[in-house]
């Protein structure tokens, strides 16, 4: 398949411009001097992901990061945010003064992990997906194939919500808990 | 569509999510990096699924996975923040050298 051919079909440009806008957004992520405008821009990232994730077919797990991620974790991001008090306007002090370090670090990690797709899938392509993968196929494969998996998910949840709550609540002080016994 | 045009793709999303973990000081903010990695993570897992079209569609049920074992982490290391914030007052890994010898 030449360059041609690839520029060519209508969805590589799709590609492009969601791709060109999900790696401007996830730069912005590490790099934004306003920590809110830094969350913001991460649901920028992860709504391009959704919508790579619709090119590819997976039509109910594209949704499950708009609910799941956009919907819950950010808000989540955002009450951390504020509640840690985190300069909200431009903060100098925000990154590590030593960037040439990890900026090699993560530029060596990305050319071995493009060589390394490059050298195993060189043109592999991705056939015509025709038909969306239904919810029912992953419904019955998560129920299924799947259930002990699924479950062991959820007692995940489980666990980290109680986990969570026993963390971030306040411990009483002796005096308190004294006098909570007495009533 | 190539495969690789995704991998790549997640490959430099991935990246970018060391590049914010290794520079970032506010613990926030490297929970949001970490998120970024975990969203490459997913590009990679969708994109096979797309190429091997298994009968169960395997790789879609990892990405789901792998979103909910994010949201536990998420929930978690929040509350572990707060928990610093409140015992630190603050939330800037440099000064959390409690356990630094």
């Amino acid at each position: 398949m030449s360059f041609a051919d690839w520029i060519g079909a209508p969805v590589n440009w799709v590609f492009l411009v969601v791709g060109f806008l999900t790696l401007l957004s996830a730069l912005k992520v590490v790099t934004a001097k306003n920590v809110v405008h830094a969350a913001l821009f991460l649901v920028a990232a992860l709504g391009g992901t959704a919508v790579l994730f619709l090119m590819l077919s997976a039509e109910f797990v594209a949704w499950v990061v708009v609910l799941v991620y956009i919907g819950a974790v950010l808000v989540l991001f955002l009450f951390g945010i504020m509640i840690t008090r985190a300069p909200t306007g431009k903060d100098v002090g925000l990154d590590s003064p030593n960037k040439l370090l990890p900026a090699l670090l993560s530029g060596a990690t990305f050319l071995l992990l493009g060589w390394a797709s490059l050298d195993a899938f060189g043109t592999t392509e991705i056939a015509d997906l025709g038909e969306a993968t239904s919810t029912e196929v992953l419904g019955l494969a998560l129920l299924g194939r799947f259930v002990i998996p699924f479950e062991v998910v959820s007692f995940i949840l489980l666990a980290a919500l109680i986990g969570g709550v026993t963390i971030a609540r306040r411990d009483l002080s002796p005096l308190e808990e004294e006098q909570r016994g007495a009533v | 569509m190539l495969l690789n045009q995704f991998l790549i793709l997640a490959a430099a999303m991935f990246s970018l999510g060391i590049y914010g973990l290794l520079v970032r000081r506010n613990i926030v903010l490297i929970l949001l990096s970490v998120e970024l990695m975990l969203a490459a993570v997913n590009i990679n897992l969708i994109a096979f699924e797309a190429v091997l079209r298994t009968s169960d569609a395997i790789g879609q049920v990892f990405a789901v996975f792998v979103i909910t074992v994010a949201a536990a982490e998420v929930g978690i290391g929040l509350a572990i923040v707060l928990m610093i914030f409140r015992n630190r007052k603050s939330a800037n890994v440099d000064e959390l050298d409690l356990m630094r010898w």
